[in-house]
């Protein structure tokens, strides 16, 4: 692959990428948040290997192949088997936030994150891949952290910190390409890890609270500093 | 290849808990490995002390003094914690759908998990050893399947996991800065070597996204909140891992960090270390006083703790250092202490709630004492460890110039002891309400492991302060300077 043919098609796939962050807080149905985060996950493969092919490091192939395993199969197999349908079907999900309202706010934090990252880029002049990747990466970092913070159930909120992982691997292919072991290891036991114990801890939600509504979930709030 | 024995110990053990045996087997079992750990540990670390570091795989797995410390206080508290457990499961199993061998299970897991972080010499390693620890204690803070404990598991996953996330992305960002300094050396001292040549706004991103990342672990404000929730829910056994080592080790990972980015002048990582750990003091002293539940109690007093440690750290030399790894060091021991104390009013009252116990010490002589003693010493009133610790980072920090911060410490301690002391004295000396169910005062023995892993466990909350034996003094000074620059 020719290095313009790379650079072109690894920018579609960040776009696509910072797309399907956005479609994540706004969409209405569990099922919808899932696909959302399966195609952000192919975005992030995918760019990996157009990395990988314009670098010839085998890091960021190896890194692809994991997170195409792990994340838009394994994931979401693990999440269907442990978590009742019935979750996925639920139509408009609770927002503390007007869905437009959210767009914006992530827009603005799209925006946070290209003016915190530019400078960095400027100082470590060198070894980065693609600028653009870091930029896109760190504004999936937030977006998780956003939808975290809004979304009231627990699905959403589980992928929520998947998207993040998802941004934080993004920006890591390009700044830290040959990372050892990290995220090839993190990708391939720990996440999968992470959703069969949160998995069975929504079933768990499920089965004795009745609902996987986290903005039940207010019987512990006591004191407060103010 | 001594060092891999350590956590393949409680990983065994985890093993024997996945085939179905009796309770009383498995918690056996639990404690042996743990004291095994436990005298292996302390044997490394007098070897440690006198040698130097021990490699069992080069730039993978080493120990040196501040690891080694970590190790035995890890193990130690452990095995306190298995002796605890096995009075305490075995008395509330009838509470919970989940059968002991699972939380025996998922207990040794999460010992391991902890276990590998000071082992490892590569961040990104300590990273998933970190990550790891969450994943392995969510089942046990949810362990007795009501409504709170859920809703508590679920908060401290959701915080936890989303700091550590927030981490891993500083974990790379530090790779980054490393290689913008053309180096190679991805581990503890390959960092500390090479700082002081890497871009310095790159070293303060990757350090501001793992302290507040980790922060959230650590139980720093303002993303302590899962951590008074977990604990008020959590089994006492798990609590006492929780607060005494979890929160440490993670905060280990912090304190690593440290001398790395003050190699580089232009980095604030001091000034944005005493900004949080004054913060989280502050906030936690006065949490302390307003709380209804004394599980939550301790776990307020252990944000606060965190918040001193750090703020300890920040202040620099090597006396600063010393006394933050001994506070580590007492910190660990008295806050187990205080939850089997308060594990033992639980299962003598079967209320968390500060205003139903009153007159305890009329009730069960043990438990009151335990709950008065505790309090007193994780309060830090003299003659206990934390009193001594506390005092020698307040003269390390007034040596050093650092008026305001030391003095915003000193004051946070004294509104603290003054918050905690009330409550207790409530508690534990309190008359009794005249409308109080005869039946809520239950007949009750404290179960023998409870009772001897109560009494053990006192002996390092006084001991420390009253005397330090010369080769604990001297594996501490090393691990300080592994600390200070």
């Amino acid at each position: 692959m020719s290095s313009q043919t790379g650079a072109a098609l690894n920018v579609l796939l960040l776009g696509a990428f910072l797309f399907f962050a956005y479609r994540m807080i706004v969409a209405r149905q569990v099922r919808g948040v899932l696909t959302a985060f399966v195609a952000q996950s192919l975005c992030l493969a995918g760019s990996a290997f157009t990395l990988g092919a314009s670098t010839h490091l085998w890091e960021l192939f190896a890194l692809g192949a994991v997170t195409l395993v792990s994340k838009p199969i394994l994931i979401p197999i693990v999440l269907t088997r442990l978590v009742p349908g019935a979750v996925y079907e639920r139509r408009e999900l609770p927002h503390t936030m007007d869905p437009r309202l959210s767009l914006l706010a992530s827009a603005a934090l799209s925006g946070i994150a290209y003016l915190v990252i530019l400078p960095l880029i400027a100082v470590a002049a060198g070894p980065t891949l693609g600028g653009a990747n870091v930029v896109v990466g760190f504004s999936g970092l937030l977006l998780g952290a956003y939808q975290v913070t809004i979304r009231r159930e627990a699905i959403p909120q589980l992928l929520g910190i998947l998207a993040m992982e998802n941004g934080a691997f993004l920006a890591g292919i390009s700044i830290a390409p040959d990372f050892p072991l990290i995220a090839e290891l993190a990708i391939a036991f720990d996440i999968p890890l992470l959703a069969f114990i949160v998995g069975l801890l929504t079933r768990a939600l499920h089965e004795q609270i009745g609902t996987t509504e986290t903005a039940s979930l207010t019987s512990l709030r006591e004191e407060s500093p103010w | 290849m001594i060092l891999f024995l350590v956590p393949a110990l409680p990983l065994l053990a985890a093993i024997v808990a996945a085939f179905p045996r009796s309770d009383r087997y498995l918690a056996l079992v639990t404690f042996i490995a743990a004291l095994c750990a436990t005298t292996t540990s302390f044997a490394i670390a007098m070897g440690v002390a006198q040698r130097g570091t021990l490699t069992a795989l080069p730039h993978w797995v080493a120990l040196d003094a501040l690891s080694a410390v970590l190790l035995c206080v890890i193990t130690a508290v452990t095995t306190l914690a298995a002796l605890f457990s096995w009075g305490y499961i075995s008395s509330t199993a009838n509470a919970t759908v989940f059968p002991p061998r699972i939380y025996y299970a998922n207990f040794n897991l999460f010992v391991v998990s902890m276990l590998l972080i000071p082992l490892m010499l590569e961040p990104g390693l300590a990273w998933i050893a970190v990550e790891l620890t969450t994943l392995l204690s969510i089942f046990l803070v949810a362990f007795e399947n009501t409504r709170g404990a859920l809703e508590a598991a679920w908060k401290y996953m959701t915080i936890t996991l989303l700091g550590a996330t927030m981490a891993v992305l500083g974990f790379l960002v530090l790779f980054w800065a490393m290689k913008a300094a053309h180096a190679d050396d991805f581990t503890w001292s390959g960092l500390r070597a090479q700082a002081s040549a890497m871009p310095a706004p790159l070293l303060e991103v990757g350090f501001l996204l793992i302290l507040v990342g980790f922060g959230a672990k650590v139980g720093l404000v303002p993303l302590h909140t899962w951590l008074p929730d977990a604990h008020s829910q959590a089994p006492s056994p798990v609590c006492a891992l929780l607060s005494g080592i979890e929160t440490t080790v993670v905060l280990y990972v912090i304190l690593r960090l440290l001398p790395i980015v003050r190699a580089t002048p232009l980095v604030h990582a001091s000034l944005w270390a005493i900004i949080f750990g004054l913060i989280s003091t502050g906030v936690a002293a006065f949490l302390i006083m307003q709380t209804h539940d004394y599980k939550r109690l301790f776990a307020f007093s252990t944000v606060e703790h965190m918040g001193f440690i750090l703020t300890a750290a920040a202040i620099g030399g090597s006396l600063a250092a010393y006394g933050t790894i001994w506070q580590i060091v007492n910190h660990a021991f008295t806050k187990s202490f205080c939850f089997y104390a308060a594990g033992a009013v639980l299962l003598l009252t079967g209320s968390r709630e500060v205003s139903a116990v009153r007159g305890l010490i009329e009730r069960s002589r043990l438990s009151g004492t335990a709950l008065l003693v505790g309090a007193l010493a994780i309060a830090g009133a003299p003659p206990f460890a934390v009193f001594s610790s506390e005092l020698v980072v307040l003269r390390a920090g007034f040596a050093r110039g650092e008026y305001v911060t030391t003095g915003m410490l000193a004051l946070f301690i004294v509104i603290a002891f003054f918050g905690m002391l009330s409550q207790v004295n409530r508690m534990v000396f309190g008359t009794p309400s005249a409308t109080a169910s005869p039946s809520a005062v239950r007949a009750y023995a404290l179960p023998l492991p409870c009772t001897i892993s109560l009494v053990i466990a006192a002996i390092p909350v006084l001991a420390l302060g009253l005397i330090m034996p010369h080769p604990v003094h001297e594996l501490l000074a090393q691990a300080a300077l592994g600390l200070s620059r």
